[in-house]
């Protein structure tokens, strides 16, 4: 029992290194723009199939990652800047248009790489299991994944909170208007922000995709999850995506383990308590 | 005379559905405080944010240094030498003052600047800290944690800061204790005889009254009074009708 609770707390912490990945991306790109890119799914499926096709041929895990990252950045670049610039600041329609756009990436990808479950192949030191302390046997890749969370983490919040470009995007996400009054070209911070955020989704394809797989549909479960963990750390707070996914990753895992029939609800019972309580999730502020 | 700093030319301006701004022209000279006077709700903020690009007007123009800047954003705005310190100050809450004052400073926001602009260098973090002794003792505190006063005070040494030939100053002394407003006429001065032109919407008349070297009223979107503030102490119906003022300062 106890050993099992272990290993459930290391699952749940390796997806929500996972998870970070993805809502980190999102998060920002609200608070800076409020712009609502519901194809950030999509981007993570594109990205690691995309990954899979580097891997397979080049036999690299790293080149898929920065491959897989790199081509959602130039995708995501030409949909923010004649798809979703045109929609202003009219959620519904960034929404309905992101999902459309959704839908595309998923049928065209669907189309190239099939129906199957496809696991991105990854280097042979990654595989296989490890011991821990007290006999426990853990997959390998996962324990790196968590690792890998931590560092991209730390690194995100270094740029965030310890650099200039990082105080602009703060100042962003306070008051937009104020910062173009202050020579600013919010755009052009967007068009890095939203980079950032796009590489960040196809990165999180290919690393997830060499555990969780890849199949048509993946995207949206993904999504749906990733929302959660925006939602509860509060849109726009890079400090709530890591909370969020961190609580997100281990209810997502206990529950799983001890209510398997409702691991959904123990998902999502949480979430629309919290929002009762917190209508802007954790660290959300009042706008 | 040589052509003014910033010249407003016959702008109309609309916020949303209302006409706000119907024709209103005027001119600030280099180096010299210009004052607009009004009730609330009369144009004022709205004047500001016309010539700042925020809100642009539908007809007329603004040309600042001899370049008109219709159809310019708001950045490249500001970029040309204009600074806001805006009403309600805006400071960015979650930076630190000491983040707050270096943002004009990024490299995101002198992109376009050319070192031939030659432009007044005089404020850097060290020349502000000393203008306002208040902000160097909270430097590394949130923007958000800062008294209204001291709210303020940042908000005009982050217009400084971007060394603008112009700032425009939206209700600088609103909610602030009499002391207070004191020192905020002194920065007034003070950054004028640092070279700085100020545009300056007030409705405290004293404050106004006392620094500018020209006054504007508006009421109802036009300017019903335009000269030194001499000429306007003298014009007592202007001043209790338009401005609420009884008789001379």
């Amino acid at each position: 029992m106890t050993s099992s609770a272990i290993l459930q707390a290391i699952n749940g912490t390796s997806l929500a290194a996972l998870l970070f990945l993805l809502a980190s991306g999102f998060t920002l790109t609200f608070g800076l723009m409020r712009v609502v890119n519901m194809a950030h799914g999509a981007y993570y499926l594109l990205g690691g199939y995309i990954g899979l096709t580097i891997a397979e041929r080049t036999g690299s895990f790293a080149l898929a990652i920065v491959g897989g990252g790199a081509a959602v950045v130039a995708l995501g670049y030409l949909i923010d800047r004649f798809l979703i610039r045109h929609t202003g600041e009219n959620h519904l329609a960034q929404v309905l248009l992101t999902v459309g756009v959704a839908f595309v990436i998923g049928d065209v990808s669907l189309a190239i790489w099939g129906g199957d479950s496809l696991k991105v192949p990854t280097p042979v030191f990654l595989r296989g299991a490890m011991e821990l302390p007290g006999g426990l046997v853990y997959p390998r890749y996962r324990f790196v994944l968590i690792l890998f969370g931590v560092c991209v983490g730390a690194a995100l919040w270094l740029l965030y909170r310890k650099t200039q470009i990082g105080a602009v995007v703060r100042a962003g996400v306070d008051d937009r208007e104020q910062v173009s009054a202050t020579g600013i070209n919010v755009d052009r911070l967007f068009v890095l922000v939203s980079a950032l955020a796009s590489f960040l989704a196809g990165m999180a394809g290919v690393v997830g995709g060499a555990f969780l797989t890849l199949y048509p549909g993946a995207d949206w479960e993904i999504l749906v999850v990733a929302l959660v963990v925006v939602i509860v750390g509060g849109l726009g707070s890079l400090g709530g995506a890591m909370l969020g996914a961190l609580i997100v990753g281990l209810l997502d895992a206990y529950g799983r383990w001890l209510l398997p029939e409702f691991s959904y609800f123990v998902l999502f019972g949480p979430m629309a308590v919290l929002l009762l309580v917190r209508p802007r999730g954790i660290f959300g502020r009042e706008s | 005379m040589s052509e003014p700093l910033l010249s407003v030319r016959e702008i109309h301006t609309y916020y949303g559905d209302s006409y706000v701004l119907q024709g209103v022209s005027l001119d600030v000279p280099a180096g010299t405080i210009v004052a607009i006077l009004g009730r609330n709700g009369m144009g004022k903020t709205t004047l500001i944010r016309s010539v700042a690009g925020l809100t642009p007007p539908r007809r007329g123009d603004v040309v600042f240094k001899g370049r008109s800047l219709r159809g310019r954003p708001p950045y490249a705005i500001a970029q040309a030498g204009m600074a806001i310190v805006p009403q309600g100050r805006r400071i960015f809450r979650s930076l630190s003052v000491r983040e707050n004052l270096l943002l004009p400073t990024s490299r995101l926001a002198r992109a376009s600047r050319t070192a031939a602009d030659g432009r007044r260098t005089h404020w850097d973090l060290g020349r502000v800290l000393e203008e306002f002794p208040q902000l160097a003792e909270r430097i590394d505190h949130p923007g958000g944690a800062l008294s209204g006063g001291e709210q303020q005070m940042l908000a005009v040494g982050r217009a400084l800061m971007a060394n603008p030939d112009l700032v425009l100053m939206d209700e600088p002394s609103e909610g602030l204790a009499p002391l207070l407003v004191r020192q905020v006429e002194q920065i007034m001065k003070s950054v004028r005889e640092h070279g700085h032109a100020i545009l300056l919407v007030e409705q405290n008349f004293a404050l106004a009254m006392s620094v500018a070297d020209h006054v504007h009223v508006v009421s109802s979107g036009r300017f019903v009074f335009q000269g030194p503030p001499d000429a306007l102490s003298r014009e007592v119906d202007i001043l209790d009708y338009h401005l609420g003022v009884s008789g001379s300062r």
